[in-house]
């Protein structure tokens, strides 16, 4: 059909700005030679530089350095902590979309404004609240030394401050998406009898499974690789209580730059992984509503030829 | 200022959007370009604009080659179907924009500025509004805008694409007589493009319609109305009926019927189709002429001046429909299901195509 | 968008409550601390504290540092937004997808690659020595490492403006007689103006707080070039734990402030384009 074909060769043609109203070839380039220019030396030289520094030393060095033990174990920690925030900080980010996305209620506003409220506060502080709280001098200090549970220079310091950190990220995400679904397929399918665990796994679930697994891929990056907040709680015990970027920091302070930037080597495949996940994630969410525009491009009733002909 | 088009080509991919196109504006005249979607004639007036450039072809303006200029610098005004306005600015700087933009030498100054843009907005007739935001006025407000702001820089041509699509139909009609209107006052040579038939019939001096990336028929319209030079314009422009029956000897056979086709004179044999308009359908109770065809009344629609029929053919089972002006219906007493005779006149006869 | 009142769809109840606990346990209770504290102290206790002069050179450093790497993002931001929505060329997928890097890439990591780039024998901070510019262990390295850290904020606030922009406006600033220049700096500037300041005060607001990716370029002298994050860390060392809540209560402040302009900035974004 025409209008089909027209819509295609509109896609194949560039976006916006046709050549009539665009700049000239020259001024183009230029922008373009300056903007790449500036993202070469911000952002790729120093990816660059991590892996050329990683591998200074050869790459028995390499291995020697993230196989070592004290590497191994700020590895082991930093995953168990990402294993504990993510997932709860998954189930909070789908509770706290579910009940202001399909509800109203007084309030809701400043909900959202303080689930947003660890992205404004600083790493460092983020940490020392925590110290605040658990620390020997804290509020619980005297309390916890008493029943002998530590928490501050110890692993449940760093998984409370991981868990602070990254908490708005899934409800960042699935907020608005849901917000835009709205509530309608879950009514429809509580009008079938669907019970409200069903509706939520076979119907809310499947919509936001790729907004959800955008937020996970951030939090995740952003739980292993928190550095200051942790730092601030960790109290930098060796094999104990430092994860990956803590034992970067170390290493680099006792000037064991080619081991440092080899365990940092490992922290920056994880960036580039989450990179690519993110893209790849995005571009099935852009496939998807693709997926649902076509469908609701299909006429109504079919088209009546302009000529008044009901023919056999 | 006359337009002159010759031999347009422009793909999309493997879309041809226009297929050697010609076209001749003559000056001051207001032009509709008419034709269903994906037809072209968006695409025709963009390349005037010069908003799009030609893959082979050329464009001039009153002699002069214009093909290869920019769209700044030919002059001419243009209307998009969603306005367009600068949404930061007022209507007072919308209007103001084009003559702010001339390089020093050639710019007004602001009291002369100020006395265009006044001037226009008091032949739109928006005076009062001159300091409010696009945001702030209705639909036919807006476009009525977009209008004074191409006018503000004396366009040699004014080129609209689809300038009332986006308003409701009362809006329309409105805006419809006003532009026409306008057009005697102004007399810029104008060209706007439409899928409307009403609109294109009622406002424009001359009606081209497209199809397929190729001009169908290019007349006044009373022309195009009247005497369509193809099946697609008749079909496009008011209701139509088909009628299938095979040509022969200077008449076309359909069912036990003859009508007469004498522009078939002397035609071989061949299978053809007579259009025949809604309201060129004569129904009568009784078989009084040799074209006459035996129907059943299926379905009457009896609101306002003109009752509509349908009616199924008895012999071959098609529906046709039949346009009766109220007194001739009621006399006729048509009921659902009673049989008839319809009669066509004013039958062109084109051939099946292949 | 349709919202419901709670009794149709379940889980109101679940939902909310596992929400307000979560958030007040994890995230009011713990920020609840700081302004405790600080009450604690007297007014003048806590002026003199915020005000003295290691820590005014602290917000000297971090604030000032923060305002110019922002400035720069927005520049060098629109401009890579610009090129990234408007024009093609080999690769641009993969450059979009890059100009994440600094929200996916732990800190620590940024802070080592770029003392180690801008260092005196680095690649870059080599060649800059011999100009007579050091960046490294200075107020200058500072900057740089906030200009890596607030890249995105601004290009990914700018870009789906961009992308909305109506080529037909532009084609009417053309067909009007308008040089390419006017109608940017006429049409389309004053369009991506609002999201171009909210990329900015995102792009502030994160570089005041950030510690990790700064702490090693900075060379942390106090009085010269000791960020304020650094500052309330080594407070916290000494046990001068009303020292580091003072402190951190200004930031939390002027963070709160920042959040609540950026959101204002945001709203009044939509109501001017809802027309």
């Amino acid at each position: 059909m025409a209008t089909a074909a027209l819509d295609r060769a509109a896609a194949l043609a560039p976006r916006a700005v046709t050549r009539a109203t665009g700049e000239s070839r020259a001024v183009r380039w230029t922008l373009i030679a300056v903007a790449l220019g500036f993202l070469a030396v911000t952002l790729v030289l120093p990816l660059v530089l991590v892996f050329t520094q990683a591998l200074a030393k050869g790459l028995p060095a390499y291995w020697a350095a993230i196989t070592e033990p004290d590497a191994l174990s700020a590895a082991r920690l930093t995953l168990l902590v990402a294993l504990i925030a993510v997932p709860v900080n998954v189930v909070f980010g789908v509770a706290a979309a579910w009940c202001i996305s399909k509800f109203s209620f007084p309030g809701k506003n400043l909900l959202i404004t303080l689930i947003d409220l660890p992205f404004a506060v600083s790493p460092v502080i983020s940490g020392m609240i925590f110290v605040l709280l658990f620390g020997a001098h804290g509020w619980f200090g005297p309390w916890l030394s008493q029943h002998d549970i530590k928490i501050i220079f110890a692993v449940p310091g760093i998984v409370l401050a991981t868990m602070f950190v990254t908490a708005p990220f899934v409800a960042r995400e699935l907020i608005p998406l849901m917000q835009e679904q709205g509530c309608e397929e879950e009514e429809a399918a509580m009008v079938l009898g669907a019970g409200g665990w069903q509706t939520f796994f076979r119907v809310t679930l499947p919509n936001i499974k790729w907004g959800l697994l955008y937020g996970l891929i951030l939090c995740n990056a952003r739980a292993m690789g928190e550095f200051g907040a942790v730092s601030v709680v960790s109290g930098h015990i060796r094999g104990e209580t430092n994860t990956l970027p803590l034992h970067v920091e170390i290493l680099y302070n006792e000037y064991a730059f080619a081991a440092s930037f080899a365990v940092a080597s490992l922290l920056t495949f994880l960036a580039l992984v989450t990179l690519a996940l993110k893209t790849l994630v995005e571009w099935q969410q852009r496939r998807a509503t693709a997926g649902q525009a076509d469908i609701e491009s299909i006429p109504e009733k079919p088209v009546l030829s302009p000529a008044k002909e009901i023919a056999v | 200022m006359s337009i002159e088009v010759r031999n347009l080509r422009k793909t999309f991919g493997d879309f041809v959007a226009l297929d050697n196109v010609s076209l001749d504006v003559p000056g001051g005249e207001l032009v509709a370009l008419l034709g269903p979607s994906g037809s072209g004639k968006t695409t025709l007036l963009r390349i005037i604009a010069g908003l799009e450039p030609a893959d082979q072809g050329t464009i001039h303006f009153q002699g002069e080659d214009a093909t290869g200029q920019p769209v700044r610098e030919r002059q001419v005004g243009f209307v998009f179907q969603h306005y367009a306005l600068f949404r930061h600015m007022s209507v007072f700087e919308n209007i103001a924009f084009g003559l702010r933009v001339r390089p020093r030498r050639v710019r007004p100054s602001e009291a002369e500025i100020r006395d265009t843009v006044m001037g226009l907005l008091r032949l739109v007739q928006l005076d009062v509004l001159a300091e409010r935001r696009p945001s702030e006025l209705s639909g036919g407000q807006r476009q009525r805008v977009a209008l004074a702001r191409a006018l503000a820089v004396k366009p040699k041509v004014l080129l609209l694409d689809e300038p009332f699509g986006a308003l409701d139909a009362k809006v329309r009609k409105e805006l419809r007589r006003w532009l026409r209107r306008l057009h005697e006052e102004v007399h810029v040579t104008s060209v706007f493009v439409t899928h409307d038939q009403e609109e294109a019939l009622e406002v424009s001096d001359r009606v081209v319609i497209m199809n397929e990336g190729r001009i169908e028929q290019n007349g006044t319209p009373e022309e195009v109305y009247e005497r369509p030079a193809t099946p697609f314009v008749y079909g496009f422009l008011g209701d139509v009926n088909l009628f299938h029956g095979r040509i022969h000897q200077g008449r076309v056979n359909i069912g036990e019927s003859e009508l007469e086709a004498p522009e078939w004179a002397g035609a071989p044999d061949q299978d053809g189709i007579a259009y025949v308009r809604t309201y060129d359908v004569e129904v009568e109770p009784s078989r009084s002429r040799a074209s006459s065809l035996e129907a059943v009344v299926r379905h009457v629609r009896a609101f306002g001046p003109v009752v509509r029929v349908e009616l199924d053919l008895v012999d071959g089972g098609r529906t046709i429909e039949a346009h009766i002006p109220r007194g001739r219906f009621e006399s006729l007493g048509l009921t659902r299901g009673k049989r008839v005779y319809v009669s066509p006149t004013n039958v062109r006869v084109f051939a099946q195509p292949s | 968008m349709r919202q419901t009142s709670r009794s149709v769809l379940p889980g109101f109840g679940l939902s909310l409550g596992i929400t307000c606990t979560y958030l007040s346990l994890v995230v009011l209770l713990p920020l609840a601390t700081v302004f405790a504290r600080t009450s604690e102290l007297s007014g003048s206790a806590l002026w003199a504290i915020v005000t003295a002069p290691r820590v005014m050179a602290s917000y000297r450093v971090t604030f000032g540092a923060s305002l110019v790497a922002a400035l720069i993002n927005t520049v060098f931001g629109l401009l890579v937004a610009w090129v990234l929505v408007r024009y093609r060329f080999p690769g641009r997928r993969v450059v979009d997808a890059m100009v994440d890097l600094p929200f996916a890439l732990p800190t620590a990591v940024a802070g080592i690659a770029l003392t180690t780039l801008y260092a005196s024998n680095g690649w870059i901070g080599g060649r800059l020595d011999l100009l007579g510019i050091k960046v490294a262990y200075t107020w200058l390295g500072i900057t740089v490492a906030l200009v890596f850290i607030g890249l995105p904020f601004v290009v990914r606030t700018v870009q789906p403006v961009l992308d909305d922009l109506e080529v037909e406006v532009e084609e009417a600033a053309a067909s009007l007689g308008a040089q390419r220049w006017q109608t940017f700096t006429r049409v389309v500037f004053p369009t991506i103006a609002p999201a171009l300041l909210t990329g900015f005060a995102l792009a502030f607001a994160r570089a005041i707080g950030e510690y990790g990716s700064v702490v090693f370029i900075a060379g942390n002298m106090p009085m010269k070039t000791e960020i304020v994050p650094l500052l309330i860390i080594t407070k916290l060392e000494q046990y001068d734990y009303a020292g580091a809540t003072a402190i951190a209560m200004v930031m939390l402040i002027v963070s709160f402030g920042l959040l609540l302009t950026i959101n204002l900035l945001q709203w009044a974004a939509r109501r001017r384009t809802a027309a």
